[in-house]
């Protein structure tokens, strides 16, 4: 990890470059954002292909282009299953949740899980969700940030001491994050994520055409030296999850989460709210497949080239997040590598933007303006408070950054999975499609998948009693034997939420209120629609 | 922009004339709308699930299976059924919006008209 390569004043000065763009750009498009509306959801102003492509920025976190790529360097063919799970999770968005979503909400999860229940309960519930998968998520991509730097501009995370020049790499990313959330609002947040999605994705396919130019765009050629180069069975199955029962399980588990945590995962659902309406929900969310789906293939070239490429030895279990940038430095030197490594900055900055943004928007609108001031705040004071809000969690995601740096980035990401699959997903589905839910119901599949995700994870090897652990082999006190909880507590929740019903089913269906969720979701009609400024 | 904008969710409309919702929600016209978009979304998600699921187990358990090379290449099955994932994706994806486009767009267009004339 300490190793350092390329030009470090090149490195910084092409993401220079990408941070001054970005910021003159929200700068323009900022205008006053001073309405919940403005703010939250840009005035529901993109067309679905913007929003498809600035989806697909929000989506390809660091830990899918550095981590999927990584993982297929390392482990071949068990690092493709991430991506098809990625991918494939965008179905249950689009046919499941995007458009009904759109038709019934305005800013966050918690209006549509509340619609037709008590309201303050629920949007509690809901915030409390959605603060924690965006917490873990920005913890994820924070940590992210630590390790890139080392490599790219050799600046050393020296253990014992909290305050290194990693440190300070994570507060200069928490900081912009927060000055393009403070002045742009979703609005210049959008923004930031389309261009970063475009740059993401050209110089994927630079490096992917690059790497398949130099076998004479033979794939099978590829893949047939990736596995000389290594040494290792990349081809085959099972080289990550293969060798016991339990690891068999564990993928059977990462699995569902993630094609399951997707459409619950709330930075991801609020992009919903910034298109007119439902049928532009379902364009973006075709454009985004398509981005998305391509950027993938992308990915498995470049993971199969960096195995094939890189000197062997290279690439460990400690560095494996590091492939994209050192394969990019192997094909085309010093500027290929600032361009990539840039890339990678800008998509760390991008994500955790939208994240904060999200936990702004929910604290705001769904505890301050409708559980505190029971959804009549004075006016303007929302925006106030998600803006005060965002300095919080800027500040709580660059101290909780530092602290996490050198922490597992994919475990955190598919934390944040599990939990989205758990407690959101069940709890949306059942409040669209399920006639008798009710509040009781609700706060149980929330509430309890939370818990049961959060009690799994922290009894598991993860944390306790592995090489691997956060605290080290020495500790343990695990007794759940799998990494991901999803395959246990994804059904719980499910059957939470049924079990909670029944508990609470003295509470009269409200039929006057599911009426009007029920057509809304349908018909769009009474939904609120672009606001022209 | 005026200061029903920081109300809550959709409660607004509802307060002045509750029945809108509910007589078209009653109506043949949207009982039949409900019941197509329904029949296709929970198909589909069902198809893509058990299509992923199989895809899952396979690679995990059978990889005999998987690990097979295709003709003298070194691409294996377990590599051919994961491209067609992505191809199903793309399908499915492309399938469902015009569906929608060509089949439910339009009444719940004029199912919308007809809640917003009686709010």
């Amino acid at each position: 990890m300490s190793t350092q390569i390329g030009s470090p004043a090149l490195n910084i000065g092409i993401f220079a470059l990408f941070v001054v763009v970005t910021l003159l750009i929200v700068y323009r498009v900022s205008k006053a954002s001073n309405t919940a509306s403005d703010y939250y959801a840009a005035g529901s102003s993109f067309t679905g292909p913007q929003n498809g492509i600035a989806i697909s920025g929000d989506y390809l976190s660091a830990a899918s282009f550095l981590g999927i790529a990584g993982a297929i360097a390392v482990n071949g063919y068990d690092g493709f299953l991430y991506s098809i799970g990625f991918l494939v999770a965008w179905l249950t968005a689009l046919l499941l949740v995007a458009e009904l979503l759109r038709n019934v909400g305005r800013f966050t999860m918690g209006d549509v899980l509340s619609f037709r229940m008590r309201q303050r309960p629920v949007r509690a519930a809901a915030a409390v969700s959605t603060l924690l998968v965006s917490f873990f998520y920005l913890l994820a991509q924070m940590a992210g940030a630590g390790g890139l730097i080392s490599l790219l501009l050799g600046v050393k995370n020296t253990p014992g001491t909290p305050f290194d020049g990693q440190s300070l790499v994570i507060a200069v990313v928490g900081i912009l994050m927060v000055i393009y959330v403070l002045y742009g609002g979703m609005r210049g947040t959008t923004w930031v994520q389309i261009i970063k999605a475009g740059l993401l994705v050209v110089g994927a396919a630079v490096m992917t055409v690059w790497v398949l130019g130099l076998y004479g765009f033979n794939l099978s050629g590829l893949l047939g030296s990736a596995v000389e180069n290594t040494g290792k069975q990349l081809l085959d199955a099972g080289n990550q999850y293969g060798r016991t029962l339990t690891t068999k399980l564990d993928f059977l588990s990462l699995a569902l989460a993630l094609v399951l945590g997707t459409a619950g995962l709330p930075h991801i659902l609020m992009r919903f709210y910034t298109v007119p309406t439902a049928k532009e929900a379902r364009r973006s969310v075709q454009w985004a497949i398509w981005i998305i789906g391509i950027f993938y293939l992308f990915t498995l070239v470049i993971g199969y080239g960096a195995a094939a490429l890189l000197p062997r030895g290279t690439l460990t279990s400690a560095n494996v997040n590091d492939a994209a940038p050192l394969l990019a430095f192997q094909i085309g030197g010093t500027l290929l590598l600032g361009i990539i490594a840039a890339i990678a900055f800008a998509t760390i900055l991008a994500v955790v933007a939208g994240l904060t943004i999200t936990a702004a928007a929910s604290f705001a609108h769904d505890i301050y303006a409708n559980v505190m001031k029971e959804g009549n705040p004075e006016p303007g004071m929302e925006v106030k408070v998600a803006r005060r809000t965002a300095l919080v969690v800027g500040a709580v995601a660059i101290i909780g950054g530092i602290l996490a740096n050198g922490q597992n980035i994919a475990f955190l990401v598919a934390l944040a999975f599990a939990v989205a699959a758990s407690a959101n997903l069940p709890t949306l589905l059942y409040s669209l499609f399920w006639r008798r839910f009710n509040t009781t119901g609700a706060l149980f599949s929330i509430y309890g998948g939370l818990a049961i995700c959060i009690l799994l994870i922290i009894f598991s090897p993860v944390v306790s009693g592995g090489p691997t652990s956060i605290f080290g082999e020495g500790v343990d006190f695990s007794f759940f034997p799998l990494q991901n909880p999803g395959l246990v507590s994804i059904p719980l929740s499910f059957l939470l939420g049924i079990v909670g019903t029944y508990i609470g089913s003295r509470e009269p269906v409200n039929e006057v209120k599911f009426a009007e969720m029920e057509v809304r979701s349908m018909t769009g009609a009474g939904a609120s629609a672009a606001v022209d400024h | 922009m005026s200061a029903t904008d920081d109300s809550p969710g959709g409660s607004s409309a509802l307060d002045a004339t509750p029945s809108a919702y509910q007589e078209v929600q009653r109506s043949p016209e949207f009982v039949s709308l409900r019941r197509r978009w329904r029949g296709f979304i929970f198909t589909m998600s069902a198809v893509f699930l058990g299509w992923f699921l199989v895809y899952v187990l396979l690679s995990d358990f059978a990889h005999g299976v998987v690990d097979t090379r295709i003709g003298g290449t070194n691409f294996t099955v377990g590599l051919l059924l994961g491209l067609l994932q992505f191809v199903s994706t793309f399908t499915i994806a492309t399938i469902y919006v015009r569906f929608a486009n060509k089949n439910l767009d339009d009444d719940a267009e004029a199912l919308k008209r007809r809640v917003e004339e009686n709010l």
